[in-house]
Protein backbone atom coordinates (compact mmCIF):
# COMPACT_ATOMS: atom_id res chain seq x y z
CA UNK A 1 0.00 0.00 0.00
CA UNK A 2 3.14 2.72 0.59
CA UNK A 3 4.30 1.93 -2.85
CA UNK A 4 1.04 2.52 -4.14
CA UNK A 5 0.62 5.90 -1.98
CA UNK A 6 4.39 6.75 -3.35
CA UNK A 7 3.52 5.78 -6.82
CA UNK A 8 0.56 8.47 -6.52
CA UNK A 9 1.70 10.83 -4.85
CA UNK A 10 4.77 11.02 -7.60
CA UNK A 11 2.07 11.09 -10.62
CA UNK A 12 -0.09 14.19 -8.80
CA UNK A 13 3.09 16.19 -8.43
CA UNK A 14 4.74 15.72 -11.61
CA UNK A 15 4.21 18.08 -14.12
CA UNK A 16 0.89 16.33 -15.79
CA UNK A 17 -0.44 16.12 -12.64
CA UNK A 18 -2.27 19.34 -11.98
CA UNK A 19 -0.84 19.64 -8.17
CA UNK A 20 -0.53 23.69 -8.55
CA UNK A 21 -3.70 23.99 -9.84
CA UNK A 22 -6.37 23.49 -7.17
CA UNK A 23 -4.98 26.15 -5.16
CA UNK A 24 -4.33 28.71 -8.05
CA UNK A 25 -8.29 27.98 -8.53
CA UNK A 26 -8.68 28.17 -4.38
CA UNK A 27 -7.01 31.85 -4.84
CA UNK A 28 -8.89 32.84 -8.09
CA UNK A 29 -12.39 31.79 -6.25
CA UNK A 30 -11.12 33.52 -3.01
CA UNK A 31 -10.31 36.88 -5.39
CA UNK A 32 -13.65 36.64 -6.90
CA UNK A 33 -15.73 37.06 -3.87
CA UNK A 34 -14.60 40.66 -2.88
CA UNK A 35 -15.53 41.35 -6.61
CA UNK A 36 -18.61 40.50 -6.32
CA UNK A 37 -19.87 41.78 -3.23
CA UNK A 38 -17.74 44.76 -2.60
CA UNK A 39 -14.14 45.16 -0.56
CA UNK A 40 -16.16 46.07 2.71
CA UNK A 41 -13.51 44.79 5.28
CA UNK A 42 -16.64 43.96 8.05
CA UNK A 43 -18.58 42.23 5.14
CA UNK A 44 -15.88 40.16 4.02
CA UNK A 45 -14.90 39.09 7.71
CA UNK A 46 -18.55 38.12 8.03
CA UNK A 47 -18.40 35.48 5.21
CA UNK A 48 -14.48 34.84 4.94
CA UNK A 49 -14.69 31.33 6.39
CA UNK A 50 -17.88 30.32 4.77
CA UNK A 51 -15.81 31.57 1.52
CA UNK A 52 -13.03 29.78 2.45
CA UNK A 53 -14.32 26.85 2.94
CA UNK A 54 -16.66 26.92 -0.16
CA UNK A 55 -13.83 27.51 -2.50
CA UNK A 56 -11.90 24.29 -0.77
CA UNK A 57 -14.64 22.38 -1.58
CA UNK A 58 -14.62 23.25 -5.32
CA UNK A 59 -10.79 22.92 -5.76
CA UNK A 60 -11.28 19.69 -4.23
CA UNK A 61 -13.97 18.67 -6.69
CA UNK A 62 -11.98 19.79 -9.50
CA UNK A 63 -9.21 17.35 -8.59
CA UNK A 64 -11.71 14.67 -8.10
CA UNK A 65 -11.51 12.91 -11.78
CA UNK A 66 -8.03 12.16 -11.37
CA UNK A 67 -8.97 9.74 -8.57
CA UNK A 68 -9.35 6.94 -10.54
CA UNK A 69 -10.00 8.00 -14.28
CA UNK A 70 -6.35 7.79 -15.37
CA UNK A 71 -5.71 4.30 -13.67
CA UNK A 72 -9.67 3.36 -15.54
CA UNK A 73 -8.88 4.17 -18.59
CA UNK A 74 -5.32 2.66 -19.53
CA UNK A 75 -6.44 -0.80 -17.69
CA UNK A 76 -4.36 0.07 -14.16
CA UNK A 77 -7.88 -0.25 -12.16
CA UNK A 78 -8.26 -3.65 -13.33
CA UNK A 79 -5.21 -4.85 -12.42
CA UNK A 80 -5.41 -3.42 -9.11
CA UNK A 81 -9.01 -4.96 -8.74
CA UNK A 82 -6.96 -8.18 -9.31
CA UNK A 83 -4.27 -7.89 -7.04
CA UNK A 84 -3.94 -9.10 -3.89
CA UNK A 85 -4.00 -5.50 -2.46
CA UNK A 86 -7.83 -5.25 -1.40
CA UNK A 87 -9.60 -3.15 -3.44
CA UNK A 88 -10.95 -1.32 -0.42
CA UNK A 89 -7.41 -0.21 0.19
CA UNK A 90 -6.23 1.11 -3.10
CA UNK A 91 -9.50 3.17 -2.94
CA UNK A 92 -8.18 4.58 0.75
CA UNK A 93 -4.73 5.33 -0.97
CA UNK A 94 -5.78 7.08 -3.71
CA UNK A 95 -8.14 9.01 -1.81
CA UNK A 96 -5.55 9.79 0.91
CA UNK A 97 -3.29 10.99 -1.97
CA UNK A 98 -6.23 13.34 -3.00
CA UNK A 99 -6.23 14.92 0.48
CA UNK A 100 -2.36 15.10 0.29
CA UNK A 101 -2.18 17.14 -2.76
CA UNK A 102 -5.26 18.87 -2.55
CA UNK A 103 -6.98 19.27 1.06
CA UNK A 104 -3.82 19.64 3.31
CA UNK A 105 -2.09 22.25 0.65
CA UNK A 106 -5.94 24.17 0.83
CA UNK A 107 -5.19 23.83 4.53
CA UNK A 108 -2.23 25.71 4.54
CA UNK A 109 -2.86 28.41 2.10
CA UNK A 110 -6.63 29.20 4.15
CA UNK A 111 -5.03 31.40 6.60
CA UNK A 112 -3.11 33.44 3.78
CA UNK A 113 -6.05 33.74 1.43
CA UNK A 114 -8.08 34.52 4.73
CA UNK A 115 -5.97 37.72 4.98
CA UNK A 116 -7.37 38.79 1.65
CA UNK A 117 -11.15 38.58 3.02
CA UNK A 118 -10.12 40.22 6.49
CA UNK A 119 -10.00 37.14 8.12
CA UNK A 120 -9.32 38.04 11.39
CA UNK A 121 -6.15 37.38 12.77
CA UNK A 122 -7.03 34.99 15.84
CA UNK A 123 -9.06 33.20 13.73
CA UNK A 124 -6.28 32.03 11.62
CA UNK A 125 -4.94 29.13 13.39
CA UNK A 126 -8.66 27.90 13.22
CA UNK A 127 -9.49 28.48 9.78
CA UNK A 128 -6.24 26.12 9.23
CA UNK A 129 -7.21 23.44 11.58
CA UNK A 130 -11.14 23.12 10.35
CA UNK A 131 -10.03 22.51 6.97
CA UNK A 132 -7.36 20.71 8.17
CA UNK A 133 -9.72 18.14 9.78
CA UNK A 134 -12.63 18.83 7.99
CA UNK A 135 -10.84 18.29 4.29
CA UNK A 136 -10.73 14.42 4.50
CA UNK A 137 -14.17 13.98 4.32
CA UNK A 138 -14.13 16.15 1.46
CA UNK A 139 -11.23 13.43 0.01
CA UNK A 140 -13.27 10.39 0.93
CA UNK A 141 -16.53 11.63 -0.10
CA UNK A 142 -15.14 12.97 -3.43
CA UNK A 143 -13.59 9.39 -4.04
CA UNK A 144 -16.85 7.76 -3.51
CA UNK A 145 -18.55 9.96 -6.33
CA UNK A 146 -15.36 9.40 -8.50
CA UNK A 147 -15.42 5.90 -7.94
CA UNK A 148 -19.10 6.01 -9.40
CA UNK A 149 -18.99 7.52 -11.89
CA UNK A 150 -15.50 6.28 -12.81
CA UNK A 151 -17.04 4.02 -16.43
CA UNK A 152 -18.65 7.37 -17.24
CA UNK A 153 -16.56 9.51 -20.07
CA UNK A 154 -17.43 12.62 -19.65
CA UNK A 155 -18.69 12.45 -16.14
CA UNK A 156 -17.48 15.75 -14.82
CA UNK A 157 -20.75 17.39 -14.13
CA UNK A 158 -22.44 14.22 -12.74
CA UNK A 159 -19.50 14.19 -10.21
CA UNK A 160 -19.87 16.93 -9.21
CA UNK A 161 -24.12 16.77 -8.57
CA UNK A 162 -23.31 13.81 -6.74
CA UNK A 163 -20.90 14.67 -4.00
CA UNK A 164 -21.50 18.18 -3.87
CA UNK A 165 -24.89 17.55 -1.46
CA UNK A 166 -22.59 14.59 0.64
CA UNK A 167 -20.48 17.63 1.51
CA UNK A 168 -23.06 19.84 2.57
CA UNK A 169 -22.86 18.85 7.02
CA UNK A 170 -18.91 19.23 6.56
CA UNK A 171 -19.37 22.59 5.13
CA UNK A 172 -21.55 23.36 7.63
CA UNK A 173 -19.73 22.00 10.84
CA UNK A 174 -16.52 23.44 8.87
CA UNK A 175 -17.73 27.19 8.70
CA UNK A 176 -19.14 26.80 11.95
CA UNK A 177 -16.12 25.91 13.60
CA UNK A 178 -14.54 29.38 12.77
CA UNK A 179 -17.62 31.66 12.56
CA UNK A 180 -18.33 30.13 16.48
CA UNK A 181 -14.92 31.33 17.25
CA UNK A 182 -14.97 34.37 15.12
CA UNK A 183 -18.12 35.72 17.35
CA UNK A 184 -16.52 33.88 21.25
CA UNK A 185 -18.61 31.19 21.22
CA UNK A 186 -17.93 27.77 22.12
CA UNK A 187 -16.89 25.84 18.82
CA UNK A 188 -16.53 22.12 20.24
CA UNK A 189 -19.27 21.21 18.88
CA UNK A 190 -19.18 21.97 15.71
CA UNK A 191 -15.37 20.87 15.42
CA UNK A 192 -16.12 17.41 17.02
CA UNK A 193 -19.08 16.72 14.30
CA UNK A 194 -16.83 18.19 11.81
CA UNK A 195 -13.96 15.69 12.81
CA UNK A 196 -16.42 12.43 13.25
CA UNK A 197 -17.68 13.43 9.51
CA UNK A 198 -14.26 13.13 8.21
CA UNK A 199 -13.58 9.83 10.29
CA UNK A 200 -17.66 8.10 9.37
CA UNK A 201 -16.49 8.97 5.47
CA UNK A 202 -12.57 7.46 6.49
CA UNK A 203 -14.74 4.53 7.84
CA UNK A 204 -17.74 3.76 4.86
CA UNK A 205 -16.15 5.09 1.59
CA UNK A 206 -13.81 2.54 1.41
CA UNK A 207 -16.00 -0.38 1.03
CA UNK A 208 -18.73 1.37 -1.15
CA UNK A 209 -16.28 3.12 -3.07
CA UNK A 210 -14.74 -0.82 -3.95
CA UNK A 211 -18.36 -1.95 -4.52
CA UNK A 212 -18.88 0.67 -7.53
CA UNK A 213 -15.16 0.03 -9.12
CA UNK A 214 -16.12 -3.42 -9.08
CA UNK A 215 -19.53 -2.88 -10.81
CA UNK A 216 -17.71 -0.37 -13.23
CA UNK A 217 -15.28 -2.70 -14.34
CA UNK A 218 -17.05 -5.88 -14.45
CA UNK B 1 -48.04 -8.37 -12.52
CA UNK B 2 -51.55 -10.42 -12.31
CA UNK B 3 -51.63 -9.38 -8.59
CA UNK B 4 -51.26 -5.51 -9.80
CA UNK B 5 -53.55 -5.90 -12.45
CA UNK B 6 -55.87 -5.72 -9.75
CA UNK B 7 -54.54 -3.61 -7.42
CA UNK B 8 -54.04 -0.68 -9.31
CA UNK B 9 -57.28 0.38 -10.10
CA UNK B 10 -58.38 0.24 -6.89
CA UNK B 11 -55.84 2.07 -5.65
CA UNK B 12 -56.18 4.75 -8.41
CA UNK B 13 -59.63 4.70 -7.58
CA UNK B 14 -58.79 5.19 -3.52
CA UNK B 15 -56.23 7.75 -4.37
CA UNK B 16 -58.79 10.19 -6.62
CA UNK B 17 -61.72 9.76 -3.81
CA UNK B 18 -59.52 10.48 -0.99
CA UNK B 19 -57.72 13.50 -2.79
CA UNK B 20 -61.16 14.91 -4.11
CA UNK B 21 -62.83 14.77 -0.70
CA UNK B 22 -59.67 15.68 1.19
CA UNK B 23 -58.90 18.79 -1.03
CA UNK B 24 -63.03 19.84 -1.60
CA UNK B 25 -63.41 19.22 2.28
CA UNK B 26 -60.06 20.97 3.65
CA UNK B 27 -60.69 24.06 0.95
CA UNK B 28 -64.36 24.85 0.79
CA UNK B 29 -65.87 23.67 4.02
CA UNK B 30 -63.68 24.43 6.51
CA UNK B 31 -63.94 27.65 8.17
CA UNK B 32 -60.88 30.40 8.04
CA UNK B 33 -58.53 29.79 10.72
CA UNK B 34 -58.56 33.48 12.73
CA UNK B 35 -55.06 33.72 12.64
CA UNK B 36 -54.15 33.10 9.58
CA UNK B 37 -57.37 33.56 7.54
CA UNK B 38 -57.40 31.35 4.59
CA UNK B 39 -54.44 31.14 3.64
CA UNK B 40 -53.71 28.04 6.04
CA UNK B 41 -55.69 26.12 3.47
CA UNK B 42 -52.91 25.19 1.04
CA UNK B 43 -51.76 22.88 4.49
CA UNK B 44 -53.89 20.33 2.78
CA UNK B 45 -51.70 20.14 -0.23
CA UNK B 46 -48.42 21.24 1.23
CA UNK B 47 -48.17 18.60 4.32
CA UNK B 48 -49.46 15.80 2.37
CA UNK B 49 -46.53 16.47 -0.38
CA UNK B 50 -44.16 16.71 2.22
CA UNK B 51 -44.52 13.87 3.59
CA UNK B 52 -44.90 11.90 0.67
CA UNK B 53 -41.22 13.33 -0.20
CA UNK B 54 -39.82 12.12 2.97
CA UNK B 55 -41.39 8.91 2.10
CA UNK B 56 -40.60 8.48 -1.17
CA UNK B 57 -37.17 8.53 -0.11
CA UNK B 58 -37.34 6.07 2.50
CA UNK B 59 -38.97 3.41 -0.17
CA UNK B 60 -36.42 4.05 -2.51
CA UNK B 61 -33.70 3.50 0.53
CA UNK B 62 -35.13 0.34 1.09
CA UNK B 63 -35.91 -1.15 -2.66
CA UNK B 64 -31.71 -0.49 -3.10
CA UNK B 65 -31.14 -2.36 -0.26
CA UNK B 66 -33.29 -5.28 -1.43
CA UNK B 67 -31.69 -4.85 -4.71
CA UNK B 68 -28.24 -5.22 -3.62
CA UNK B 69 -29.19 -8.10 -0.86
CA UNK B 70 -31.64 -10.03 -3.52
CA UNK B 71 -30.71 -8.49 -6.66
CA UNK B 72 -34.22 -9.05 -7.04
CA UNK B 73 -34.94 -6.53 -10.17
CA UNK B 74 -38.60 -5.33 -9.50
CA UNK B 75 -37.22 -3.64 -6.70
CA UNK B 76 -34.43 -1.55 -8.20
CA UNK B 77 -37.00 -0.77 -11.43
CA UNK B 78 -39.21 0.13 -8.29
CA UNK B 79 -36.68 2.71 -6.64
CA UNK B 80 -35.85 4.03 -10.42
CA UNK B 81 -39.94 4.72 -10.42
CA UNK B 82 -40.24 6.68 -7.54
CA UNK B 83 -37.63 8.77 -8.07
CA UNK B 84 -39.75 11.35 -10.07
CA UNK B 85 -42.33 10.50 -7.75
CA UNK B 86 -40.44 11.88 -4.82
CA UNK B 87 -38.97 14.96 -6.69
CA UNK B 88 -41.72 16.44 -7.75
CA UNK B 89 -43.56 15.90 -4.28
CA UNK B 90 -40.57 17.42 -2.97
CA UNK B 91 -41.07 20.50 -5.37
CA UNK B 92 -44.38 20.74 -4.57
CA UNK B 93 -44.06 21.08 -0.86
CA UNK B 94 -41.65 24.23 -1.74
CA UNK B 95 -43.58 25.53 -3.93
CA UNK B 96 -46.65 25.77 -1.84
CA UNK B 97 -44.53 26.62 1.25
CA UNK B 98 -43.59 29.53 -0.27
CA UNK B 99 -46.71 30.31 -1.76
CA UNK B 100 -48.04 29.79 2.20
CA UNK B 101 -44.97 31.92 3.60
CA UNK B 102 -45.53 35.31 2.01
CA UNK B 103 -48.67 36.02 3.32
CA UNK B 104 -47.88 34.49 6.44
CA UNK B 105 -44.11 35.27 7.13
CA UNK B 106 -44.01 38.61 4.46
CA UNK B 107 -40.98 35.91 2.65
CA UNK B 108 -41.04 33.43 -0.14
CA UNK B 109 -38.29 31.75 1.80
CA UNK B 110 -36.67 31.60 4.38
CA UNK B 111 -33.08 29.22 6.08
CA UNK B 112 -35.02 27.83 8.07
CA UNK B 113 -34.07 24.19 9.32
CA UNK B 114 -37.11 22.32 7.68
CA UNK B 115 -36.93 24.32 4.63
CA UNK B 116 -32.97 23.74 4.20
CA UNK B 117 -33.77 20.05 4.12
CA UNK B 118 -36.45 19.66 1.86
CA UNK B 119 -34.06 21.68 -0.53
CA UNK B 120 -31.50 19.33 0.19
CA UNK B 121 -33.89 16.06 0.04
CA UNK B 122 -34.41 18.06 -3.34
CA UNK B 123 -30.78 18.28 -4.22
CA UNK B 124 -30.47 14.30 -3.58
CA UNK B 125 -33.35 13.31 -5.56
CA UNK B 126 -31.68 15.29 -8.38
CA UNK B 127 -28.31 13.16 -8.21
CA UNK B 128 -30.07 9.81 -8.02
CA UNK B 129 -32.40 10.64 -10.98
CA UNK B 130 -29.34 11.40 -13.11
CA UNK B 131 -27.03 9.02 -12.01
CA UNK B 132 -29.57 6.64 -13.87
CA UNK B 133 -29.98 8.64 -16.73
CA UNK B 134 -25.92 8.51 -17.52
CA UNK B 135 -25.23 4.75 -17.09
CA UNK B 136 -26.36 2.38 -19.99
CA UNK B 137 -25.98 -1.06 -18.75
CA UNK B 138 -29.47 -1.54 -16.80
CA UNK B 139 -28.19 -3.69 -13.87
CA UNK B 140 -24.78 -1.57 -13.26
CA UNK B 141 -26.90 1.06 -13.15
CA UNK B 142 -29.23 -0.34 -10.88
CA UNK B 143 -26.19 -0.98 -8.46
CA UNK B 144 -24.53 1.69 -8.28
CA UNK B 145 -27.76 4.01 -7.85
CA UNK B 146 -28.31 1.92 -5.06
CA UNK B 147 -25.11 2.87 -2.90
CA UNK B 148 -25.25 6.03 -4.30
CA UNK B 149 -28.90 5.74 -2.49
CA UNK B 150 -27.66 4.23 0.70
CA UNK B 151 -24.86 6.59 1.43
CA UNK B 152 -26.93 9.46 0.41
CA UNK B 153 -29.12 8.61 2.88
CA UNK B 154 -26.64 8.62 5.31
CA UNK B 155 -25.44 12.19 4.46
CA UNK B 156 -29.07 13.43 4.04
CA UNK B 157 -29.55 12.44 7.91
CA UNK B 158 -26.38 13.78 8.59
CA UNK B 159 -27.58 17.14 7.12
CA UNK B 160 -31.01 17.09 8.31
CA UNK B 161 -29.02 17.76 12.02
CA UNK B 162 -26.13 19.67 10.71
CA UNK B 163 -28.76 22.19 9.62
CA UNK B 164 -30.54 22.49 12.85
CA UNK B 165 -27.47 22.74 14.05
CA UNK B 166 -26.71 25.48 12.08
CA UNK B 167 -30.10 27.16 12.11
CA UNK B 168 -30.37 26.80 16.09
CA UNK B 169 -28.75 30.26 16.86
CA UNK B 170 -30.83 32.01 14.52
CA UNK B 171 -34.18 30.97 15.55
CA UNK B 172 -35.22 29.41 18.58
CA UNK B 173 -37.63 26.79 18.06
CA UNK B 174 -39.42 26.11 15.37
CA UNK B 175 -41.55 29.17 15.97
CA UNK B 176 -41.92 29.32 12.15
CA UNK B 177 -43.51 26.01 11.64
CA UNK B 178 -47.49 25.99 12.18
CA UNK B 179 -47.60 22.67 12.83
CA UNK B 180 -45.55 22.79 15.83
CA UNK B 181 -47.21 24.95 18.35
CA UNK B 182 -50.47 24.76 18.52
CA UNK B 183 -51.92 21.25 18.21
CA UNK B 184 -54.01 21.29 15.09
CA UNK B 185 -58.18 22.26 15.20
CA UNK B 186 -60.19 18.95 15.06
CA UNK B 187 -61.74 20.98 11.75
CA UNK B 188 -58.64 20.99 10.08
CA UNK B 189 -57.65 17.64 11.14
CA UNK B 190 -59.44 15.17 9.24
CA UNK B 191 -59.73 16.88 5.87
CA UNK B 192 -55.65 17.25 6.30
CA UNK B 193 -56.04 13.26 7.24
CA UNK B 194 -57.98 12.47 4.59
CA UNK B 195 -55.72 14.65 1.82
CA UNK B 196 -52.18 12.65 3.54
CA UNK B 197 -54.28 9.39 2.11
CA UNK B 198 -55.00 10.70 -1.00
CA UNK B 199 -51.32 11.33 -1.32
CA UNK B 200 -49.90 8.08 -0.32
CA UNK B 201 -52.49 6.48 -2.23
CA UNK B 202 -51.73 8.72 -5.58
CA UNK B 203 -47.88 7.47 -4.58
CA UNK B 204 -48.73 3.63 -4.66
CA UNK B 205 -50.57 4.23 -7.43
CA UNK B 206 -47.92 5.94 -9.53
CA UNK B 207 -44.95 3.56 -8.39
CA UNK B 208 -47.01 0.73 -9.17
CA UNK B 209 -48.01 2.09 -12.73
CA UNK B 210 -44.16 3.24 -13.55
CA UNK B 211 -42.60 0.32 -12.83
CA UNK B 212 -45.32 -1.99 -14.55
CA UNK B 213 -44.60 0.15 -17.28
CA UNK B 214 -40.19 -0.27 -16.72
CA UNK B 215 -41.11 -4.11 -16.55
CA UNK B 216 -43.00 -4.00 -20.22
CA UNK B 217 -40.21 -1.84 -21.76
CA UNK B 218 -37.26 -4.46 -20.52
CA UNK B 219 -39.66 -7.26 -21.43
CA UNK B 220 -39.79 -5.69 -25.09
CA UNK B 221 -36.18 -4.53 -25.35
CA UNK B 222 -34.95 -8.23 -23.93
CA UNK B 223 -37.73 -9.45 -26.60
CA UNK B 224 -36.33 -7.19 -29.54
CA UNK B 225 -32.72 -8.85 -28.43
CA UNK B 226 -33.53 -12.10 -28.88
CA UNK B 227 -35.44 -11.47 -32.14
CA UNK B 228 -32.45 -9.72 -33.12
CA UNK B 229 -30.04 -12.40 -32.25
CA UNK B 230 -32.37 -15.29 -33.50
Amino acid sequence: MIALLKRDLKLALRSGGGFGLSLAFFLIVVMFVPFGVGPNSATLALIAPGILWVGALLASLLSLDRVFQLDFEDGTLDLMATSPLPLEGVVAIKALTHWLTTGLPLSLAAPVLGALLSLPNDAFLWMFVSLLIGTPALSFLGAFGAAITVGLKRGGLLLSLLVLPLYIPSLIFGAQSVTLIMEGLDNATAFALSAAISLLSFAIVPFAAAYAIKVNIR
Amino acid sequence: MRLTDRVLPVVTVLSVGALLVGLIWGFFFTPDDYKQGSTVKIIYLHVPSALMAINAWLMMFVASLIWLIRRHHVSALAARAAAPIGVTMTLIALFTGAIWGQPMWGTYWAWDPRLTSFMILFVFYLGYIALWAAIEDQDTAADLTSVLCLVGSIFALLSRYAVNFWNQGLHQGASLSVDSAQPVDNVFRYPLFVSMAGFMFLFVALVLLRTRTEIRSRRMAALIARERSA
